[in-house]
């Protein structure tokens, strides 16, 4: 497998323009996800890793609340799979052009964040460069970007001397966010209603350390039985 | 730190691999464009927005009404956070300026 060198640069440049929003993004919000553990009571190693391996934004910022828990695997493992449901969708949409990256395909699925989804999903690979090479640059650099903002927030973290009481909001905000995001572009509030109401309703019944599994069961249980009449009205984007 | 470095290490390894599982799932059933049934297809619609709700009120968990600050800087941080995101659109202002609020609100009623 060798690639022409100067197509591989030719990709590279091609690739870089399309991650320098995700460069700002990724890096103050990396940041702050250092910086938050940081505080939390965790080295900069911590970020580190945890951005190399996880490598998935907002689970990163709800494992440093799992870690300052009781010990409970199982519901670590259940809120990742919820949590990142979604990007069972983005590899669905980049079966196809996935696939014939030979031994890049591993790193491409790995790295298959929100950000670089949306750019190797929309964008068409230029002519006179190589699309297995453009797919990994634009992983990579997105990659890059997230663990250089996490671990510099790790570091940055113990130089900070004022008091960083209620940083941790900043999860919160994001999820407002998202959520605030969401809500404005679906056609139905139907599905954002669910979701806040049965998880405040188990929060309710069930108490902060044990809500989380129940919500999760009563939302499928509930999106299972609406289906019908939301894709009747065809109300769903 | 309640966990030992090895429940750590557990924890962080559940969300590697719960992570990769959403990643990966597809690639491993459907290695010739088999088409997808159609509820998946389904809650790949409806389940985003609902798990952001999921999420927001996870962050809330601890909030307690009745005693200290009675969620007053909580509610009053989410409203600057979606007033200013519906007035300029731009993500990490709306976060960075409701975080600074709220520590400001906070640190100010002296939690």
């Amino acid at each position: 497998m060798k690639t022409d060198k100067k197509i591989i640069v030719k990709s590279l440049k091609a690739a870089f323009p399309h991650t320098v929003p995700i460069l700002a993004g990724f890096l103050f919000l990396g940041m702050t996800y250092g910086i938050y553990m940081n505080v939390s009571g965790f080295s900069f190693v911590y970020p580190m890793l945890m951005s190399m391996t996880i490598f998935a934004g907002s689970m990163e910022f709800v494992t440093v609340n799992l870690l300052l828990g009781t010990f409970n695997p199982l519901q670590a493992l259940m809120m990742t799979v919820m949590i990142n449901a979604r990007h069972l969708f983005y590899g669905l949409s980049l079966l196809d052009k996935y696939k014939d990256t030979s031994f890049f395909k591993p790193y491409l699925i790995f790295g298959m964040c929100d950000e670089s989804f949306s750019i190797n999903c929309s964008v068409e690979v230029p002519e006179g460069t190589d699309k297995k090479w453009f797919y990994f640059f634009v992983t990579i650099l997105n990659q890059s970007y997230w663990v250089a903002g996490s671990t510099l927030g790790g570091l940055f973290g113990s130089f900070i001397n004022f008091d960083t009481t209620g940083i941790d909001f900043v999860m919160t905000a994001m999820f407002v966010v998202i959520f605030l995001e969401q809500w404005l572009k679906e056609k139905t509030h139907v599905c954002s209603v669910a979701g806040l109401g049965i998880s405040a309703l188990s929060l309710l019944i069930f108490g902060a350390e044990d809500f989380i599994i129940p919500a999760m069961i009563g939302l499928l249980a509930v999106l299972t039985l609406i289906r019908k009449p939301l894709e009747k009205g065809g109300k769903l984007i | 730190m309640n966990m030992t470095l090895t429940q750590q290490i557990i924890t962080i390894g559940m969300v590697v691999i719960g992570t990769m599982l959403t990643r990966f799932l597809p690639f491993i059933l459907f290695p010739k464009n088999r088409e997808t049934p159609k509820h998946i297809q389904y809650l790949g619609k409806a389940l985003p927005s609902a798990v952001f709700g999921l999420l927001i009120v996870y962050c809330l968990k601890n909030v307690d009404i009745l005693s200290g600050t009675h969620g007053i800087p909580e509610l009053i941080a989410i409203i600057v956070v979606i007033a200013l995101h519906l007035w300029k659109r731009q993500m990490l202002f709306s976060i960075a300026a409701g975080t600074v609020c709220y520590m400001v609100l906070v640190q100010w009623m002296g939690v």
